[in-house]
């Protein structure tokens, strides 16, 4: 079932054209990542989603429902990208805000505040103005803010940037403990590793379209780098490339890419011996998110 | 090196608009509203605002020739404007064109209308120029504590318009042996105050709202910002996403700028009322009448200047010019009563200027709650003209 549905959702501010045409569906249960690099409409359309940005044309659907700007979205909960804080107030009173402005009232406010505390770890801090947080505590309590009121769909804008490891794991896992709950989740990201290691989909996009849609090993198909690859440092400079081999810029560097790595690779080898030279040192590896997004897009995705 | 820092200084001072308007213009806007203010006195009147001259309202009680050459003569001293007669539209009793009557004279002064007002008794006539003193009968001055000058300069300007009397009719230069020097004034004359007679000092009520106003009104400014920081920590981004909206996020802030003004008024009264006697427990309906309005006018007006804000830097820019100029304009510094007329009229595009007035007429001339009607309607259309405007301008922050 899907529980968010965008099609061909354009938007431009003046002359630059945030989205253009993006469309992509988000499954009941599922993590899903929207990778981009900086300025390729991701917020944009978060912002869209949650009705704070008219699109020119296309439509957002949530669970089948057109969405218009000022209709209310009780099943949403949004995490921004800045930690939406009032750093003035205590971590219990910024929860017991968004509660009440998400619609929670009563002992149902007081026990999803203490569910929120508990979950963020932040139980000790509940009395403590947000200030004086670390940065990691306070994208958790952030997190916990915007979802408080038990959404069925969460965007999470860019949720781990600037947080340490640590702090990073602290949030997956209580994204996964959100799933678990039944949440579908959608994530904007331009961290590679995690969009690779977190998401079971993937939507790349880039100058505000979709250029591929999937799991990374559908987007590795997609954007045709299936296969694995292998590279053969050689004790010495080769003059001609081995059959199966090419030579990339560096003489004594051959690369291959195979499909079965235990039935073609002892061929290489002997291929290799054949050819009089000798290996230093092997590497073989799947294609990376990273290969797939510079195949897609033709650049780095940096960070 | 150093000049290469000098002139990259220079540089950025060019290319940073802001700051060259804080740097040369908003001293430029400040020298002129502050000039047209203090130098269009009513001393020596202004080319920007017109001749300042001293309005009096003259009761000539003794009619006989001596007191309307008097009366002439004031009219023709160009420091005064002589009111002699109902005007039309008066809300006095009386029909328009009737002259004064002391009851109405000492009425116009009591509600402000005028500063000061003369009565010429009956038997006037044989005291211009007599020199007798206490033995005569003296023109009577009724005056507006609050406006100690008026008094004093009608009393002069009363002595040159008695010579003049005296030098066109003639009179008996009676100078007795042993005179008090109050005596050789060619007109005797009392003063007496019409107003403030229960107060320890009159001024008082006027300096705490004066300041009071003033710093609603940078608070509100202040307080407003509140919505820039939002803006910049993504919490009205959020706030948004909920049910509240922008109309329920205006109407929070409102109430909080209008509760904290009301508080900072409070504070500031119950603070002259127990340092410096300020009548304020006798004077509580029309205070809490006044100050809700103006608290609720100052917020409003804050959040006009926080919508029209992008950064904290241009609020702060923007509230010192307004906030400055409005008061300056409105009576905070300068009583507007001392101001020419034309400016006391100009003076009233500023809410402040009207929050002044209101509290002027309860502390200062006892007026009854239903006399600060065009004070309080004035406030709250303020309030809704600032409301609707700062709503327009924070649509900016709603949906892109």
């Amino acid at each position: 079932m899907s529980v968010l549905q965008i099609r061909e959702a354009r938007k431009s501010f003046g002359a630059t054209l945030a989205l253009d045409g993006l469309s992509f569906e988000l499954r009941a249960g599922e993590l899903l990542g929207l990778l981009g690099p900086n300025g390729a409409g991701k917020t944009t359309l978060i912002r869209a989603i949650s009705g704070r940005v008219r699109l020119d044309g296309g439509t957002v659907a949530m669970f089948g429902r057109e969405l218009a700007p000022g209709m209310v979205r009780k099943d949403l909960g949004v995490v921004p990208q800045e930690n939406a804080l009032y750093p003035l107030l205590t971590a219990r009173e910024n929860l017991e805000t968004f509660g009440r402005m998400n619609g929670l009232e009563g002992k149902h406010l007081r026990e999803r505040t203490a569910w929120a505390l508990e979950w963020t770890g932040l139980v000790e801090r509940a009395g403590s103005e947000v200030k004086t947080f670390s940065g990691g505590m306070k994208r958790r309590l952030n997190l916990a803010c915007g979802v408080l009121h038990e959404p069925k769909l969460v965007l999470l804008d860019e949720p781990t940037v600037g947080v340490d490891p640590q702090s990073r794991e602290k949030i997956y896992d209580m994204l996964s403990a959100l799933r678990a709950d039944g949440a579908s989740l959608l994530l904007t990201t331009h961290y590679l590793e995690e969009a690779e290691a977190r998401c079971e989909r993937i939507v790349v996009v880039d100058h505000g379209k979709a250029i591929a849609t999937g799991t990374l090993a559908e987007l590795v198909e997609q954007a045709g780098l299936g296969g694995s690859l292998v590279r053969m440092r050689l004790d010495r400079a080769a003059t001609v490339a081995p059959p199966g081999f090419r030579l990339d810029g560096d003489a004594a560097v051959l690369t291959a890419t195979i499909h079965d790595v235990g039935q073609e690779l002892p061929g290489l080898l002997a291929r290799v011996r054949e050819a009089g030279l000798g290996v230093r040192d092997l590497e073989v590896r799947s294609a990376t998110l990273q290969a797939v997004f510079l195949q897609l897009t033709g650049k780095e995705l940096r960070e | 090196m150093i000049w290469l820092l000098v002139r990259n200084a220079w540089a950025e001072l060019a290319r940073d608009r802001a700051a060259l308007m804080l740097s040369f213009v908003v001293p430029l806007v400040f020298f002129s509203i502050f000039a047209i203010i203090f130098g269009g006195g009513r001393g020596g009147g202004s080319r920007v605002t017109g001749t300042s001259r001293l309005r009096v309202v003259v009761v000539d009680e003794s009619g006989s020739d001596r007191s309307r050459a008097l009366v002439q003569a004031l009219e023709a001293d160009s420091s005064l404007r002589v009111i002699a007669a109902l005007p039309a539209g008066s809300r006095a009793p009386g029909k328009p064109g009737e002259p004064f009557t002391r009851a109405i004279a000492e009425e116009w002064v009591k509600r402000g209308d005028v500063s000061v007002a003369l009565v010429l008794p009956a038997g006037i006539e044989h005291s211009i120029m007599s020199f007798r003193g206490g033995e005569t009968v003296k023109a009577l001055l009724l005056t507006d504590p609050g406006d100690p000058v008026a008094g004093r300069l009608l009393g002069g300007l009363l002595q040159r318009a008695a010579l003049r009397v005296s030098a066109s009719g003639g009179g008996a230069l009676d100078l007795g042996p042993g005179s008090a020097v109050e005596e050789m004034m060619p007109l005797g004359f009392e003063d007496r105050a019409v107003l403030g007679k229960k107060r320890e000092s009159p001024m008082i009520a006027f300096y705490a709202a004066g300041i009071a106003v003033m710093f609603i009104m940078f608070a509100a400014a202040g307080g407003g910002g509140a919505l820039i920081e939002e803006t910049e920590s993504g919490t009205l981004e959020r706030v948004l996403t909920t049910g509240l909206g922008m109309n329920g996020l205006l109407l929070s802030k409102w109430l909080y700028l209008t509760s904290l003004a009301f508080v900072q008024v409070c504070v500031m009264f119950v603070w002259g009322m127990l340092v410096f006697k300020l009548p304020l427990l006798s004077h509580l309906p029309g205070f809490v009448l006044i100050t809700v309005c103006t608290a609720a006018a100052a917020a409003a007006f804050g959040l006009v200047l926080a919508a029209m804000s992008r950064t904290r830097q241009q609020l702060s820019g923007l509230a010192n010019l307004v906030v400055l100029s409005l008061n300056a304009l409105g009576g905070s510094m300068f009583p507007r009563f001392l101001m020419s007329e034309s400016l006391q009229k100009f003076s009233l595009v500023g809410f402040n200027a009207w929050a002044l007035d209101g509290y002027l007429k309860v502390f200062w001339r006892e007026a009854p709650l239903a006399a600060l009607a065009p004070q309080v309607g004035a406030l709250l259309g303020f309030t809704a003209l600032f409301l609707f405007v700062a709503r327009r301008l924070a649509k900016r922050w709603e949906t892109a």
